[in-house]
């Protein structure tokens, strides 16, 4: 009988967790090591330049003073939620249409209409969020080119602007911040959404039409409800990236949050507070903030869509 | 450049169609104009998507007086290799900053593909206690915003005296749990478990396995996650932005961002430096959209 000494010497029982050991290593020195500290930081007081020796517990105070007195963070939530919703909402009520009409039309040049809304996706924030200042800059901006032209439209050009929009003053500022991010994610949705029609079966579909249903019917009683796993995973994609948006307002607004600092997101606050301010316990408070808001924004998402019926 | 030429013949469709048919059909007898509409207002936003794209390279090739005039350029001027001067003026050390993305890019596609795929090997084909809970605890971790340990990270950083260093970019990156999560569920369709057994009776080491036997069996998987992998760290701007300090260190998107805010605005040279940090993305786009769409949207589907 062999002892467990000698079994270990078979590298077959060893092998297994020296090829996993990478990620664990990994993940313990930058991500888990760095969480724990946070929770750490997020309960001193600490100028970083001063040196570790300086780090004073204060407990929650962090904590209440962000939620308290720090009126920025409130007006960067509200900023973070409102753009959350008028960027993240279109996408989902537009994707599962689209991707529905998707799924039956277009035949052999399907792939090809599927991959001129996914492009956004995959493509630099950066870059493209720097185009995207050009475009909507107020005398020689395509937007407002685009806007212009349609004022001499019947019915759509009463709903024109007179002149040209300022799209840098705050109160358009979210408006352009949450065009850009829609734009860029609504194909992932769309691709999210195809690839889940295309997994309900064709007998399922056809019975539905010998039951006389018309196309629109289709969509609303068969397709729609057989999307809701999907539609649970991907509004959830949605909530975790759009509460900590960061990079496309970050570009647009010149990484200062515009005027009045209008499109300033709560990860951007964040950023701020840690290396503007160099207040790095009341910003890993903050992060666990908007972590927790990220939380319940997931859990009522899962009270929503998430039960399984 | 136009992008409706390469992306229109990047699509051979090489999966059959026809199984759309009976679905297209009666809709299309019944309802000609409303389906009319539905693909010219599918194609009207099609067109939106890639506009802006459009537009980077017109301006790209126009100068600053050019694109500041009232309606802006529509069609492509003569002024792209102006701009890329005007852009080196600005980012002296633009080409560097070109080399370390395609650098840092690679250095971790590289060690991603080698260790995803070996810890998928384990998760997917071999025994051990505790496989269930530790592969739980690695698509566990996916569930972190990263945002949270950002300040945390800089202070680590700052003690291994990895600030300003390319390397605190490519190592935390180095073994997402994504890459292992698709690896896993490629490797245990992909390879039968017979293989391994039979490779392990003729006295093959467990190493020796999985390089000589699993690895050639799982290659476009690799290709997927090495895709996948490139593009995300060819974009990453969050890391980059806390890391690098000193201009002839910076990644594309850092570069990009610095040309913001200084004086005058060159459109023209920042269209034309979006326009080479997008190029490698349009390429990969045009060569394998369909492998990267399917390889992002695999585990969604089976969730």
């Amino acid at each position: 009988m062999k002892t467990t000494m000698s079994t270990w010497r078979q590298p077959r029982k060893w092998a297994p967790y020296l090829f996993v050991s990478p990620f664990f290593i990994l993940f313990g020195v930058f991500g888990l090591f760095p969480l724990v500290f946070s929770i750490y930081l997020s309960l001193h007081s600490w100028d970083p330049a001063a040196g570790l020796a300086a780090m004073e517990w204060v407990g929650f105070e962090n904590y209440l003073y962000a939620l308290q007195s720090d009126d920025w963070l409130r007006a960067s939530l509200y900023n973070t939620f409102w753009m959350a919703l008028v960027s993240g909402l279109p996408q989902h009520l537009l994707a599962m249409p689209l991707a529905y009409f998707l799924h039956s039309a277009f035949g052999r040049w399907r792939n090809a209409v599927v991959g001129a809304y996914f492009l956004p996706f995959i493509t630099s924030s950066v870059a493209i969020s720097l185009v995207f200042s050009t475009l909507f800059s107020r005398d020689f901006g395509v937007v407002n080119a685009v806007l212009a032209s349609l004022k001499d439209m019947p019915l759509l050009g009463a709903l024109m602007p007179a002149s040209n929009i300022d799209w840098a003053q705050p109160q358009y500022t979210k408006w352009m911040i949450s065009f850009v991010v829609f734009w860029r994610y609504v194909g992932w949705n769309v691709v999210l959404y195809l690839s889940a029609i295309q997994t309900i079966p064709k007998d399922v579909l056809e019975a539905a039409v010998m039951d006389g249903a018309n196309s629109w019917q289709k969509f609303v009683h068969v397709v729609l409800p057989l999307l809701k796993p999907m539609a649970f995973f991907a509004v959830t994609l949605t909530i975790i990236g759009n509460l900590q948006l960061f990079e496309e307002p970050f570009i647009l607004t010149n990484g200062t949050g515009g005027i009045d600092q209008a499109g300033k997101t709560a990860a951007m606050h964040m950023y701020s507070v840690a290396f503007t301010d160099g207040d790095f316990g009341t910003a890993s408070a903050i992060a666990w903030l908007l972590f927790m808001l990220i939380a319940a924004a997931t859990w009522f998402n899962n009270r929503l869509l998430g039960q399984r019926d | 450049m136009t992008l409706s030429t390469p992306l229109s013949t990047a699509h051979p469709s090489p999966e059959p169609t026809p199984t759309d048919a009976p679905d297209a059909a009666p809709v299309q007898k019944r309802l000609p104009l409303v389906l009319l509409l539905g693909y010219a207002v599918v194609l009207l936003g099609g067109l939106m998507m890639l506009a802006p794209f459009y537009f980077m390279f017109v301006f790209a090739t126009h100068t600053n007086s050019e694109i500041l005039s009232f309606p802006p350029p529509l069609w492509f001027g003569s002024a792209f290799l102006d701009n890329i001067t005007e852009l080196i003026k600005a980012l002296p050390y633009f080409w560097n900053n070109l080399g370390w993305s395609a650098y840092v890019a690679l250095a971790v596609t590289a060690l991603n593909l080698f260790f995803c795929s070996l810890a998928g090997y384990a998760f997917a084909l071999l025994d051990f206690r505790g496989r269930e809970r530790l592969f739980g605890a690695v698509m566990a971790t996916m569930l972190l915003p990263s945002f949270v340990g950002l300040v945390p990270t800089v202070l680590t950083m700052s003690w291994l005296g990895w600030m300003n260093e390319h390397r605190a970019l490519i190592v935390p990156g180095a073994c997402g749990a994504l890459g292992i999560f698709m690896m896993r569920q490629y490797i245990s369709s992909a390879v039968p478990k017979e293989l391994i057994e039979a490779a392990r009776m003729d006295g093959c080491s467990e190493f020796g396995i999985f390089l000589r036997i699993v690895w050639p069996l799982i290659t476009p998987a690799l290709g997927t996650l090495g895709l996948i992998t490139f593009i995300s760290s060819w974009n990453n701007f969050m890391g980059p932005l806390v890391i690098l300090r000193d201009m002839d260190r910076y990644t594309v998107p850092m570069a990009l961002r610095a040309l913001q805010g200084t004086g005058q605005t060159q459109w023209g040279a920042i269209c034309a430096g979006a326009a080479v940090a997008v190029i490698p993305l349009l390429l990969i786009f045009v060569m394998a959209s369909r492998r990267l769409i399917d390889g992002l949207t695999a585990g969604a589907v089976k969730s």
